[in-house]
């Protein structure tokens, strides 16, 4: 029998780590519910960006969360031009081709990093990386909290852009009917790309909560590429707080997994749950558009 | 080059390639041989499924894992030979190519959805392997150096080269086989419009199904030759995401849906792979930067591959004269 203090804490832990994978599949969900694109580069994205908080860490002295300044307006800009000028142009009309040239995208990116960078697994230490927070019988690392409010955070912020602002308006638009929005004066490839470029900022946003209690190498997009998409499906293509939910779940379940199956088989779960539910709910638990 | 032109020009090609290594003698050459036959053979695998079927599988690697795994199981851990092996390696890529198959077309996931599915497939299939004792969990197997034809190994690696180049030939006679039967056509109704294809008299899931147990157990007789050729595994090499990549981008590459697309893609893949691999000096992931890039270009410039190149060029004599 476990320990329920053990099952509590792994649980905080888990709701920790769920809020951040949340954000990175809000950034995936926000793409596919609006351009109707899964984009498999999204995990190098993100990993381009743990690269970018490291290096400013690593270099410039540069604290991880102060890098959130640095890095949002850059990720936001390379997620516009990759979206404009590459993406649109090649995906065209088929759902394969936009498939196809993510996944292209994604090779490129993560062997480049592969080249330039190496394998090597990187983390950094910062003079808060051991410091413990005592929530109820739990303990939960320093950098884990910040990581699960800021996350949290940055959920409603994206949250109110996408409701609450002209941007989100437009972009809701172009979503809902092309050419009504087209007709009404909204520029909907620049609508498109922007969509794209709040979907990498937000990438950027979790790269920054995630390395202070996480790593970085040229694979590390791959998990979560993976448990995102899951995420997104699970919580429904498309819809807000279906992945915020899902991202929340998948965390616990991965964290509940891996102490009760082991590390290894653990992650088993996560894609037992995503088959299945491909299988038998492909709209999701709150599948609703966005 | 219509299609037929361009499947006679890969078997003739074949053909030729069969004494390169006894006229020629070279080490680098037969192993580039070898992974230009082992890289088509897969990527036909897939281009039955997905380009002749339109059903794009992102997780070939569940299948030509099974197929290396069941081989190197069998001879290690039950004693079972090589050849026996070998078929019922092809047996397992069949198996698991039912449950994928059934699993998803049951439930009619197209597109997208059939992509990522096939993936978290091939994932579950690597956590197995990675965790499993049977398979030699993260450490992998290690097959005994015992060259013979009786156990598929041989000392010399032309024998590896034929072997392979034999299993490149059979795939392309099955995708021949496949593309002017009414399969084939079937087939390629269902990808152009399903709803119009099941109007028409055509079951989709019994197309679809035939198609992924043929792709599936072609794949797996690639595995089955990369264990007798490298004598290793481990569950990365076999259920990675780099294998499923491999087994799309040389259809992709060369013509989706023709017979000979899938041996031009992986030859030209191959050659731009041992090129940059050469000029960033060895760096891993060097081939990998090429092969995406390659990849985007051909999707926004060339979406028929290279067989669409040559359609192209053929009807622009043709209306030239």
């Amino acid at each position: 029998m476990v320990d329920p203090s053990i099952v509590a804490a792994s649980a905080l832990h888990g709701l920790a780590t769920g809020a951040v994978y949340a954000l990175v599949a809000l950034g995936l969900s926000l793409v596919y519910g609006v351009l109707h694109i899964v984009n498999f580069a999204h995990g190098s994205l993100l990993m381009l960006a743990l690269y970018g908080v490291y290096f400013l860490h690593e270099r410039l002295g540069l604290d991880p969360y102060l890098a959130l300044p640095v890095l949002l307006p850059v990720a936001g800009l390379a997620g516009y031009a990759l979206h404009r000028w590459v993406i649109a142009p090649a995906g065209g009309a088929r759902d394969e081709n936009v498939l196809l040239v993510t996944l292209g995208l994604a090779l490129v990116l993560e062997n480049l990093a592969l080249v330039a960078f190496r394998s090597d697994t990187r983390t950094i230490e910062t003079a808060y990386s051991f410091s413990m927070v005592a929530l109820g019988p739990a303990l939960l690392p320093l950098p884990k909290l910040v990581a699960l409010l800021g996350s949290l955070v940055a959920t409603l912020v994206l949250w109110a852009i996408v409701q609450k602002t002209d941007l989100g308006r437009a972009i809701r638009a172009v979503a809902r009917e092309r050419e009504a929005a087209r007709l009404v004066g909204i520029d909907t490839r620049h609508a498109f790309a922007l969509a794209f470029a709040i979907g990498t900022a937000s990438s950027a946003v979790a790269a920054c909560l995630l390395l202070p209690s996480y790593y970085v190498s040229p694979q590390v997009g791959h998990g979560f590429v993976l448990i995102a998409f899951t995420i997104v499906v699970l919580g429904g293509m498309g819809s807000f707080w279906g992945a915020f939910w899902g991202g929340l779940l998948i965390g616990v379940v991965e964290s509940l997994g891996g102490l009760f199956l082991g590390e290894s088989l653990g992650q088993i779960g996560i894609f037992a749950i995503f088959i299945a539910v491909l299988l038998f709910r492909p709209t999701g638990l709150l599948g609703r558009p966005l | 080059m219509n299609p037929a032109q361009g499947e006679r020009a890969a078997l003739v090609f074949l053909v030729l390639a069969a004494p390169l290594p006894w006229l020629v003698d070279s080490g680098t050459l037969v192993h580039f041989g070898i992974m230009v036959f082992q890289a088509a053979t897969l990527g036909q695998a897939w281009n039955i499924l997905g380009g002749m079927g339109g059903q794009f599988s992102f997780g070939h690697a569940a299948f030509f894992g099974a197929g290396a795994y069941t081989t190197a199981i069998l001879q290690l851990r039950f004693g079972v030979d090589a050849w026996s092996g070998f078929f019922a390696a092809i047996l397992a890529g069949a198996v698991v190519a039912l449950v994928i198959g059934l699993a998803s077309f049951r439930f009619g996931l197209r597109g997208s959805y059939f992509a990522l599915v096939t993936l978290a497939f091939a994932e579950v299939l690597r956590i197995l392997a990675n965790t499993l004792e049977i398979t030699g969990a993260g450490v992998g197997l290690l097959l005994p150096l015992a060259p013979g034809l009786e156990r598929l190994q041989f000392a010399d690696r032309r024998g590896y080269y034929l072997l392979a180049l034999f299993l490149c030939a059979a795939s392309l006679l099955v995708a021949r086989a496949v593309a002017g039967s009414r399969l084939g056509a079937r087939l390629v109704a269902v990808r152009e419009n399903e709803e119009a294809a099941s109007a028409l008299g055509v079951d989709p899931f019994a197309v679809k199904m035939r198609a992924i147990l043929l792709s599936g157990a072609m794949a797996a007789s690639v595995g089955a030759f990369y264990v007798q050729y490298f004598l290793y595994l481990d569950p990365h090499i076999a259920f990675g995401p780099q294998v499923s990549v491999e087994a799309l981008l040389g259809p992709i590459v060369g013509g989706p849906g023709t017979v000979a697309g899938p041996l031009a893609g992986a030859f030209l893949l191959q050659l731009l792979g041992e090129a940059s691999r050469a000029l960033a000096g060895g760096a891993t992931g060097a081939n990998l930067v090429v092969y995406g890039i390659v990849l985007i270009l051909i999707v926004r410039f060339l979406p028929g591959g290279l067989a669409g190149l040559a359609r192209a060029r053929a009807e622009r004599a043709g209306a030239g004269s």
